[in-house]
């Protein structure tokens, strides 16, 4: 071989090597979602309220890897599915001391259909803020006459699960103005403050650098459109308030609880970030 | 021991004679392993479903052993060679005794 050609070579050698590093690291899949033929956007244009935060939203989706998911596609191969099958046995389950079931006044599960696109919202009657969570355990405690549900029992998240399902494929349109507004600028606040002895605000992470791998995980931007999801990991559903917890814990701070002020805000001000995605049901991450 | 177990099978609407299908099947289980302990130090006792079976027109067509290494919520994918038209039977059996049933039927196209 000639001095030539080995420059040649090496630089070939070179070009290629650039070539895969760039396809092994950043950027979301290009790749569809269609599950039972019905197309779920995972790629939206921003609303205005994110004043050009983000360039584009992506759904978690397209930030796990093929066999994760296709699992997602697949409304059998979705690990997830099982727990809106048992969802619904809850769901028709008489339970308190009305002696009523969630079918006694609301019929068949499609009567929540739109919710989880709406949710977390400022309640119009009790000015309250509420996240399907709290609307399960408001009927429970008011109409049925039942105990509250924990809000990450195997019972509420199977409900959670029947729930979201009911919207699957819906755009995300949660409302940021008038009653909500507060919580939005709380929830916005937190967003961007540094939380923990890593000093990380979860901008730092699904803003600044989502595609970009933390550990050997791929970053999304943390949007909430896919659950509850059901984590690989875990192998249950998980809700995004435990995931808050999980990302709070993470930056060596101590968490907010489940089910308080600000973690309330947060999730409204999260999912108002996704609006334009589509709700997925049951989503599967690892 | 377990509770809300809820098992979930995939078997095709229909099938030409002497074909062979893909039948797959999920249990939602904590397939507790009898490994671990528990904030205490002491172990948790083991609760596994054991065995799986799965008949077609009361002809067994797989019967499969469990161990304790498989994981919770236990997915299993098999074919199955479709004569007649008739029933499939999918039984599951846990370490606490229960037993978990589904069927689903099948046509000829």
């Amino acid at each position: 071989m000639t001095p030539r050609t080995i420059k040649t070579a090496l630089a070939a050698t070179a070009l290629l090597g650039f070539a895969f590093s760039g396809a092994a690291i950043a950027e979301p899949a290009d790749d569809s979602l269609v599950i039972d033929g019905t197309e779920i956007v995972t790629k939206a244009a921003p609303a205005a309220h994110l004043d050009g935060a983000l360039p584009e939203l992506y759904s978690g989706w397209l930030f796990r890897d093929t066999e994760t998911r296709a699992m997602e596609a697949d409304d059998f191969d979705n690990p997830g599915m099982i727990f809106a099958d048992r969802g619904l046995d809850s769901w028709n389950a008489v339970d308190g001391t009305e002696g009523k079931s969630c079918a006694s006044c609301h019929e068949g599960p499609e009567a929540m259909k739109g919710l989880r696109a709406v949710t977390p919202r400022v309640d119009a009657k009790s000015g309250k803020l509420m996240n399907v969570e709290a609307y399960v355990n408001d009927c429970r405690t008011t109409r049925m006459g039942a105990e509250a549900w924990g809000d990450k029992s195997d019972k509420m998240t199977d409900m959670l699960a029947l729930i979201s399902v009911q919207s699957r494929g819906e755009i995300m349109n949660v409302a940021i103005d008038g009653a909500a507004a507060p919580f939005f600028e709380k929830g916005k606040e937190m967003y961007y403050t540094r939380y923990g002895q890593l000093e990380l605000s979860c901008a730092n992470c699904h803003e600044q650098n989502y595609g970009n791998y933390i550990r050997s995980d791929h970053l999304s931007q943390g949007q909430t459109n896919g659950f509850p999801v059901y984590r690989l990991k875990d192998a249950s559903l998980t809700t995004p308030q435990q995931r808050f917890v999980g990302c709070v814990r993470d930056t060596r701070a101590e968490t907010f609880k489940i089910g308080s002020d600000e973690f309330n805000a947060l999730e409204l001000y999260v999912a108002a970030r996704g609006n334009g995605l589509a709700v997925e049901g049951v989503s599967v991450r690892n | 021991m377990a509770n809300d177990v809820k098992p979930r099978v995939k078997v095709p609407k229909s099938a030409k004679a002497g074909e062979a299908v893909v039948l797959k099947t999920l249990i939602s289980h904590p397939m507790e392993s009898g490994q671990r302990k528990d904030k205490d130090g002491n172990l948790i006792p083991r609760s596994i479903i054991n065995r799986f079976t799965c008949d077609f027109n009361g002809k067994n067509v797989i019967d499969v052993t469990l161990e304790p290494a498989i994981s919770t919520n236990p997915y299993i994918e098999f074919e199955a060679m479709v004569p007649e038209a008739g029933e499939f039977k999918f039984t599951w059996y846990d370490d606490d005794g229960s037993v978990y049933e589904d069927s689903k039927p099948i046509a000829i196209a």
